[in-house]
């Protein structure tokens, strides 16, 4: 039974959302398989999970971004369609993004009017301020409305967003991830403002989060995905943290750490006292103490957007060192084409097609990229393409790249064989540090099992190994070292061997 | 492709009678001369619309540019400027910067040298020439350099700021000619000194273009050595691929940016001091005659590729030549082969956009594997 969207009536108090059996396929690949969830009028239900568990691609079938293979949607308990984000609206369905989606050289007044679906083409300001003003009468907090948002800070903008949602007449919200930009104090304060509206019934609120500190403070339910299925939840009151960090990680005993020889090495990389400001710019970056000695792999765990990626940058030269430093066998490291030489340092960022590749250039320049102004112990000035012909043809061969000719532009490559050309690049020769990212993000099954094991190959012949990855399997399979980063920090650490999967789920959701 | 997978692995590069570089050479060449041939059409569509022959138009264009004697000594000579001026845009543009300004450079090239001449008359005309070329070098390098540095050190958009610093040199040329460099016998076209005569670039034996071609022809062989044959170009082009890929492999991205930019700007500043040496005979107004803009549409067509630069930079020196007869025979304003180029730079721009999408050349491609 359809109710049309553009009759529907949005009933001036919050309401209630259910998805029954909601399935959704890309190909072969199941991001979502059969989720029920039911989310009661005037609650604050979070939904939990890791990377890639399928809580994005559950809230855009919510909002009508995605058409879901198989499932229903009921609001108020009627069944609705929704075929795209316009007919979620009118039923009073809205969403707040993790990033903003105001116009910054707009004030506040300015944003909120045009985001009203019947702006007519001449906006008689006078009496829309008057309504304005009388709609922040009614509600529980403010934002300045006559300055331009971009002077606003962060917490005022997402405060903002959240106004503009319920100006819009928005009576479920789901907010995804709304804190990752604010402070915790701003965070605080804004969850506080959602948690007085679901109290008083005016507004529903499914709240996408990592953060457990978050849901215990203000949350009443939780329903955690994994791996595209709802996996359990309930009454935030009758859950422990440990048992909602067991549900979102599930059994990871699966995992068998791959085989190791024993190493005791020295340490190559230290990293002290060093601060860095973050991709926003807000908060800092600082890690205390960190080092990887030869023949030892340090996986790093977090959860995206935790200050791993800002580490990678600093390591690989790419984001100066406000305070501290980092050194590589005892001598100061810039990460300079010269020092990565000499000290045998080599990059394996992640998404290597966008970082670590010329898309446009053939397989064997891309190959030849570490090797091309350098050979028997002297720099080069002409360069040698029949060097580069044979370093490819046999790196080609040694690294089972499949590709139809060493011409070929890598970008014509699938995402496993690019990997392997440059892990064929980075890891030939001798190899004293090697630094990686989420070496396996997107691979094939195979793909992942070969280049672990290459890897876990420079490992075992003496290379210090960092690895940062958001897939906890990869730490715990790779790792002879755990430590895990959070908020720009590294908050816990911990031997691979008889790692306790519930502590380091709790520290990377921030709860320590 | 349904190949089994041991014969996609490893170097099955050549099959038959192409191997796949060399599939992709014939896409690169073939490309541009579509787009040269397809803005050619549409402008004979533009012709016939105005009520002109557009048959009558071109083979005027092949005579005056390309039909005689006379003519190729014509086109030669205005081809040399355009070779240098060209080099302005292609050698940035492998590091991915848009360069539209090089006619500042030549302008100031070309004051520079005046102004050497000036200064220093009573030098060896050896000597002279050495520096005149110097300064023009020194000029346009530091000119076009600059921007470069604004980009790498400010995030100044390269194509903007190369375009207006181009205004700013004009007015500086004119505010030096005009008034502290002007030779007091210019009356009417204000200019420096003439050079002295011994110091004029003369022409080559043989074919009556003067020693300015050598030059060109010369430096874009240079170009696409240092870009194809050695490392700093391979580190260069690294860059214009994904600057992203050179910082993780510690390339200097800034310094590459910097260094490419400057030597297009000397390049092009030494097309000014050629035009001064052998064309003008002193630095004035006239240095500011647009080879700089054709010079990108020349870098455009030749796809930033030195070598390819040459013929190119023919073709429209010949178009250009073409002008005025085509103005006295078809009473058509001088500006109309500005419309010519302007019709072809589009379809060039639209080529780039259908780079591997054309059935021929996938058939080509498929032939391979």
């Amino acid at each position: 039974m359809r109710v049309p969207a553009e009759h529907h009536q949005i009933p001036p108090r919050a309401i209630g959302v259910e998805t029954i059996g909601m399935t959704m396929r890309f190909g072969a690949f199941t991001a979502l398989n059969d989720v029920s969830l039911k989310i009661e009028a005037g609650a604050f239900h979070v939904l939990l999970g890791e990377n890639g568990a399928g809580k994005s691609t559950l809230v855009k079938c919510m909002m009508g971004f995605y058409r879901p293979t198989a499932g229903q949607m009921a609001v108020e308990g009627r069944e609705v369609e929704v075929p795209d984000p316009r007919a979620a609206h009118d039923l009073g369905l809205g969403m707040v993004y993790q990033h903003f989606t105001l116009v910054p050289s707009l004030t506040a007044a300015e944003n909120l009017v045009i985001s009203r679906a019947d702006v007519p083409a001449r906006i008689d300001w006078k009496s829309e301020r008057a309504a304005l003003a009388a709609f922040m009468e009614t509600m529980p907090f403010s934002v300045p409305l006559d300055v331009p948002v971009g002077r606003l800070a962060a917490g005022e903008k997402q405060k903002l967003e959240l106004l503009k949602q319920l100006y819009l007449g928005r009576r479920f919200l789901i907010l995804d991830e709304p804190t990752s930009v604010l402070t915790p104090a701003e965070a605080d304060e804004l969850l506080g403002m959602v948690r007085g509206l679901t109290t008083a019934g005016e507004l529903t609120c499914l709240m996408i989060s990592h953060k457990f500190r978050e849901v215990t403070a203000f949350a009443d339910a939780v329903s955690v995905l994994r791996r595209g299925e709802h996996v359990g939840g309930g009454k935030v009151a009758d859950l422990s943290t440990a048992e909602m960090a067991a549900m979102m990680i599930g059994e990871k005993e699966l995992v068998r750490p791959a085989a190791r020889v024993a190493m005791n090495g020295a340490p190559v990389l230290t990293v002290t006292a060093a601060k860095a400001p973050d991709r926003s710019g807000l908060k800092t970056i600082a890690i205390d103490d960190l080092h990887v000695r030869a023949g030892e792999v340090v996986g790093i765990a977090g959860i995206s957007g935790n200050g791993q990626m800002e580490l990678m940058e600093i390591l690989s030269g790419q984001r100066p060192l406000a305070a501290g430093d980092v050194q590589v066998c005892g001598t100061p490291f810039r990460a300079t084409r010269g020092e990565m030489r000499a000290l045998n340092v080599r990059t394996l960022p992640e998404e290597p097609l966008r970082n670590a590749c010329a898309p446009k250039m053939s397989v064997a320049e891309n190959i030849f990229f570490r090797d091309f102004d350098f050979a028997g112990g002297k720099g080069k000035f002409w360069l040698d393409r029949r060097r580069m012909a044979a370093l490819a043809a046999r790196l080609i061969g040694e690294y089972k790249v499949k590709t139809a000719s060493p011409d070929t532009p890598i970008a014509a490559l699938s995402g496993g064989n690019v990997q392997r050309a440059v892990l064929a690049r980075e890891l030939s020769g001798k190899v004293d540090l090697l630094l990686i990212a989420n070496p396996c993000f997107g691979l094939d099954f195979s793909a992942v099992a070969e280049i672990r094991a290459r890897i876990m190959a420079a490992r075992n012949q003496g290379a210090a190994v960092l690895l940062i990855s958001e897939d906890l399997d990869e730490i715990l399979e790779l790792s002879d070292r755990i430590l895990v980063m959070s908020d720009g920090a590294i908050v816990f650490e911990t031997p691979a061997a008889g790692a306790d999967i519930g502590e380091i789920g709790k520290h990377m959701a921030g709860h320590h | 492709m349904s190949l089994h997978v041991d014969e996609m692995t490893g170097l099955a590069g050549r099959t038959g009678f192409l191997t796949e570089a060399g599939a992709r050479r014939i896409e690169a060449a073939l490309l541009p001369l579509a787009a040269l041939v397809a803005g050619m059409a549409v402008f004979a569509l533009f012709l016939a619309l105005l009520g002109k022959s557009p048959a009558e138009f071109y083979a005027l264009v092949f005579k005056a540019g390309f039909g005689t004697a006379f003519s190729w000594t014509n086109t030669l000579t205005r081809a040399a400027p355009l070779l240098l001026a060209a080099l302005c845009v292609a050698l940035p543009a492998r590091l991915g910067l848009v360069i539209i300004g090089g006619e500042g450079a030549i302008v100031l090239g070309g004051v520079a040298a005046g102004a050497v001449a000036m200064l220093m008359p009573g030098l060896p005309a050896s000597v002279g020439i050495a520096l005149m070329a110097l300064a023009g070098m020194a000029v346009g390098g530091f000119w076009i350099g600059a921007v470069g540095a604004l980009r790498h050190l400010r995030g100044v958009n390269e194509t903007i700021s190369s375009l207006l610093m181009a205004y700013i040199a004009i007015a500086l040329m004119n505010h030096l000619i005009e008034g502290p460099l002007r030779d007091p016998a210019s009356l009417n076209k204000p200019s420096t000194a003439p050079l002295p005569e011994a110091w004029r670039i003369g022409e080559m034996p043989g074919i009556g273009v003067h020693w300015g071609l050598a030059f060109g022809i010369l430096a874009c062989i240079l170009a696409f050595v240092l870009i194809e044959r050695t490392t700093v170009g391979f580190a260069a082009r690294i860059v214009g691929g994904n600057v992203r890929a050179a910082e993780i492999q510690g390339l200097p991205a800034g310094t590459l940016a910097i260094g490419f930019t400057a030597l297009g700007g000397a390049f092009a500043g030494l097309a000014g001091m050629v035009e001064v040496a052998a064309i003008h005979g002193s630095a004035n107004a006239s240095l500011a005659a647009g080879y700089g803009y054709t010079g990108i549409l020349i870098a455009f067509l030749a796809r930033h590729n030195g070598l390819a630069i040459i013929p190119a930079a023919i073709l429209f020196a010949g178009i250009e030549a073409s002008s005025g007869l085509v103005q006295r025979r078809m009473d058509l304003p001088d500006a109309t082969v500005l419309v010519l180029e302007g019709m072809v730079f589009i379809a060039i721009l639209l080529s780039d956009t259908l780079q591997g999408r054309i059935r021929f050349l996938a058939f080509l491609e498929r032939r391979l594997r």
